[in-house]
């Protein structure tokens, strides 16, 4: 009884498991095969990848790395870099230098207020581009950053504070007031407490502020796509999709080069962090 | 003790002491966030359904007083209605199929095995990418050409001369419009299935483990647990992820501007991509703002259902 | 040294009840002053408010005769010890302790001597370059301690500081507290809700329910002479019992209560005590007699070295000396001078 009971489990799990497995397989398939078949493109040679009948997913041809040194040497594709890192890092600074005292504020000062406050700034973060890009093209235009990276700079915090506020809220609950009430019993004024207590303890959530108000700024397209229309302003997501597309000149191994350089980094950054990412989208509605 | 003789007079103490006030720093420390809204987010919002009501181009930036005028125009336009169906088709089908297919895999994921951290990561990737460039990885996985999939589909001889899907030697993914209608769709949900995925994992982790030993205990199997147990557990926070991908996928533009820019013939235009073509290519600013606007009431229905769901989650 | 004091000092959380609600209090030089009250009852919100950590809604406090309402905490001049001992989780213990005496821009050389000092005073010299964490609770009250002293505060505040010890290991922290506030001799506001740290720590006591002050003075006069049922009823484990007579409620201590014949020897009017055993705990170094007085609930507490029957069910005739009878009145709850 016992041993074809057990069995008959054994034959269970087996089944389980290997749903499971078909299950994950599919899924990372579903997921993955566009970055495949870019990456797969990126070291094909033309010959071997505009031939119609030959196996995509093989190399017929020896693999070439003569795609990216296009990419780097015959396009602006290093202008663009450059333009998204100047563009991030002053977004970055924007975002940390607004979202430290604002979410601080919300946490430790503004009472009862606080957390609906809080909620009210996170939902800032769904107004979305697609409704605001025209008259911020018009605002743009009116401040002379016209056609200029400056022009991101000052619109991309519109949507890095209010995501990075929630979510350095989150933070911020997890201190204990003690420490810095210590602090200014210790000696010191409130913001020295801050800057001395809150700050220091804080910097793996400001970290967190960091890396997102950096994907963030990467992932934006709409106003990079509004502001900026010549080549030397664009950020890497609107120069890929309107630089290296023009007419009917494709460069599909450089453009998928141009892509996968961006993406693997950013999905490498956003899997260490993501944890608190989530914390920030469930509204608090998982306890962690 | 040598401090309590040099006591300042009460004035300058009151100064000195001023940023120690919590209702006089926490206003100041909240202030540039919220100027940097009000300024770049409530004003330009506001621009925005001026722009609407109002005749301004790019070429004429006087903003004249027109009334709905803009908003009738708009919605007698042949195109708004093929974006307005297809920004909820794309929408409502998207998340229907991110709902029921995030659950799915929140269940597989939550369960041990080998290579669960690559299969994670692999799945995060449609959603840690930049949309631009994911997009621009689907145009070429889609191409009327060299699509690998068109390829798959010969070598199983189901595309080419007598076979089902036709005589010709490819699909034409991004030239037809259903089938491009299709490829949209399954960019949104490949797009936002990850981060429903992740969000719903975490409800499934935070179900207390007391709950789930008792409901093993008590005799419960697979089914009985998902239905009694996982998924009423679950529903709020499924609520939540599902807000999300609407809120993304609705405002979307980047997806059909990179795969089909609206074509072909309008058949995949939706409302955002529509506003950028009449408002910034077109140079038509108070058309494009008008389009944009019919975004406005469901943004509104859904900050709404997001604020009940916080205060839900708040008092329990 | 200071002498602290507040004046008609209220503390309003929102709309209703008044956390601490017109409390005057005023401590002497180098006391060890102990407020003791149940949780919720507004004591650590009254320490705060001495701390400068929370703003009075109304009245004045005082530090060493200045009123210092309006003062920030650092212009106090005090040190405070919570209960989360908030030792700086990024600091080595050195700089913990240091820290107060960053702020007060103490020299180097200076600083270093003090922490010397004061680490050796608590006895955590070889602590010094460890991270809090690796600290067991008793070492991290004691750097909390030392870091207290550092500054040489006009005053500490002390805020459940040994709620975090387990039983053991809180005996001995007591007696150390104890001894090291004698040493310094600085004013000490101590708050707990625990009445053997009260009774055993505190120069005077300052009983405090619902945002007031019921009653101030030393242990012996707080358990001896309570000034109402809350006191009487809040000391004391088990506490006074409470039996209603004549429109009063007569209170006595479990440990008065006696056969009659063993205190007729004891110089001093009886009072006559009919008292029905119900039930019986034996603890062993003592016996607790559950019973009824009147119809009301009352215990008995006896030495185990005394055998005194009381089997339950059984009705005995025990009394009480006059002397240790406190009459309340029934309505107020407050106590009525005279004899029973």
């Amino acid at each position: 009884m016992a041993g074809t009971g057990t069995a008959l489990v054994g034959v269970k799990r087996a089944g389980a498991r290997g749903i499971i497995y078909a299950l994950a397989t599919f899924f990372a398939l579903f997921a993955a095969l566009p970055f495949a078949w870019m990456i797969i493109t990126v070291f094909k040679q033309n010959t071997d990848l505009y031939t119609r009948t030959n196996n995509p997913f093989l190399f017929n041809e020896p693999p070439t790395l003569g795609n990216i040194d296009l990419l780097v040497t015959q396009t602006k594709y290093l202008t663009f870099v450059g333009n998204t890192l100047l563009v991030a890092a002053a977004v970055v600074l924007i975002t940390v230098v607004a979202t430290v005292p604002a979410a601080y504020s919300l946490t430790r000062l503004a009472g009862r207020w606080g957390e609906s406050l809080g909620i009210g700034i996170f939902l800032v973060y769904l107004v979305p581009p697609t409704l605001l890009f025209i008259p911020l093209s018009r605002i743009v235009a009116d401040v002379g950053l016209n056609n200029s990276r400056w022009s991101m700079v000052l619109v991309y915090p519109t949507f890095t504070i209010p995501f990075c506020t929630w979510l350095l809220m989150g933070f911020f609950k997890s201190i204990p007031w003690d420490i810095e009430e210590q602090a200014m019993i210790d000696g010191y004024s409130r913001l020295g407490a801050i800057w001395r207590t809150v700050i220091p303890i804080s910097v793996p959530g400001i970290l967190t502020v960091v890396v997102f108000a950096f994907a963030l700024t990467l992932h934006e397209f709409v106003y990079a796509l509004a502001f900026v229309s010549s080549s030397a302003g664009k950020t890497i997501s609107v120069g890929v999709t309107t630089e290296l597309i023009r007419g009917d000149v494709f460069f599909w191994q450089a453009l998928m080069a141009a892509a996968v350089i961006v993406a693997i980094p950013i999905a490498l950054l956003y899997n260490l962090f993501l944890d608190r990412f989530i914390a920030g989208f469930t509204l608090g509605a998982v306890k962690g | 003790m040598s401090t309590i003789a040099a006591t300042p007079p009460p004035e300058t103490r009151e100064r000195r002491y001023l940023l120690d006030r919590e209702g006089v720093l926490g206003p100041l420390m909240l202030l540039p966030a919220v100027v940097y809204i009000i300024a770049l987010v409530g004003f330009p919002l506001g621009l925005a359904i001026a722009y609407s009501l109002s005749d301004v181009t790019i070429g004429d930036q006087g903003l004249d007083w027109v009334g709905f005028r803009n908003f009738v125009d708009v919605a007698k336009n042949g195109t708004f209605q093929k974006a307005l169906r297809n920004t909820f088709l794309f929408t409502l089908a998207s998340q229907v199929l991110v709902l029921t297919l995030a659950n799915i895999l929140a269940l597989v994921l939550s369960s041990d095995f080998k290579g669960k951290r690559l299969v994670r990561f692999l799945i995060l990737l449609p959603w840690t990418t930049p949309i631009a460039l994911g997009a621009i990885g689907w145009l070429w996985l889609l191409d009327s050409v060299y699509s690998p999939i068109d390829w798959v589909l010969r070598q199983v001889n189901l595309l080419g001369p007598g076979t089902i899907f036709g005589p010709r030697g490819n699909m034409y993914w991004t030239a037809k419009a259903d089938l491009a209608q299709l490829s949209v769709l399954l960019i949104h949900t490949w797009r936002t299935l990850p981060l429903a995925t992740v969000i719903l994992l975490a409800g499934l982790t935070a179900i207390p483990q007391d709950v789930k030993d008792a409901a093993n205990v008590d005799g419960a199997g697979f089914w009985r647990q998902l239905i009694y147990i996982r998924i009423p557990l679950l529903l709020p926070i499924m609520a939540v992820a599902t807000l999300f991908g609407m809120v993304f996928t609705f405002t979307d533009m980047t997806v059909v501007y990179v795969l089909t820019r609206g074509g072909p013939i309008d058949n995949t235009q939706v409302l955002a991509s529509w506003a950028y073509f009449k408002g910034i290519e077109g140079g038509n600013l108070a058309q494009g703002a008008a389009i944009a606007m019919f975004l406005f009431p469901v943004l509104v229905g859904v900050a709404v259902l997001m604020l009940r769901m916080a205060r839900r989650t708040e008092t329990t | 040294m200071a002498v602290v004091e507040t004046r008609g000092l209220v503390k309003q959380f929102g709309e209703g009840a008044a956390a601490v609600d017109g409390i005057d209090l005023a401590s002497a030089d180098g006391e060890f002053l102990v407020l003791l009250g149940p949780s919720g009852c507004g004591k650590t919100t009254l320490l705060r408010m001495i701390g400068g950590l929370e703003p009075p809604t109304a009245g004045d406090v005082l530090i060493g005769g200045r009123v210092v309402t309006n003062l920030p905490p650092r212009a106090r001049q005090i040190a405070m010890v919570f209960q989360s001992y908030a030792l700086y989780p990024h600091m080595s213990v050195a700089n913990n302790i240091a820290f107060p005496l960053k702020a007060a821009k103490v020299p180097k050389a200076e600083q270093e001597k003090k922490v010397a000092w004061a680490a050796g005073i608590l006895g955590i010299e070889g602590l010094l370059d460890r991270r809090p964490r690796q600290l067991s609770g008793g070492q991290r009250q004691r750097v909390a301690l030392a870091r207290a002293l550092v500054r040489e505060p006009n005053v500490f505040l002390l805020d459940e500081p040994l709620s975090n010890l387990d039983a053991q290991r809180r005996a001995s922290a007591r007696d150390e507290l104890q001894g090291f506030q004698r040493r310094v001799g600085t004013t000490t506001i101590y708050v707990t809700h625990d009445q053997v740290e009260a009774m055993g720590m505190g120069d005077r006591i300052a009983v405090i329910n619902q945002g007031r002050i019921r009653q101030l003075g030393t242990p012996r006069e707080i358990y001896d002479d309570p000034a109402d049922t809350f006191v009487a009823t809040f000391l004391g484990s088990p506490p006074m019992n409470l039996i209603p007579r004549n429109g009063h409620l007569l209170g006595f201590r479990p440990e008065h209560v006696a056969p009659r014949q063993m205190l007729e020897g004891a110089g001093g009017d009886l009072v006559p005590i009919h008292f029905l055993a119900t039930r019986e705990e034996y603890l062993g170094a003592e016996r607790l007699v559950y019973g009824e007085v009147e119809g009301a609930k009352a215990v008995a507490r006896f030495p185990s070295t005394v055998d005194v029957p009381a089997e339950p069910g059984r009705g005995y005739e025990f009394a009480v000396l006059a002397r240790d009878l406190k009459r309340f009145d029934a309505a107020t709850g407050l106590r009525v001078a005279g004899p029973a």
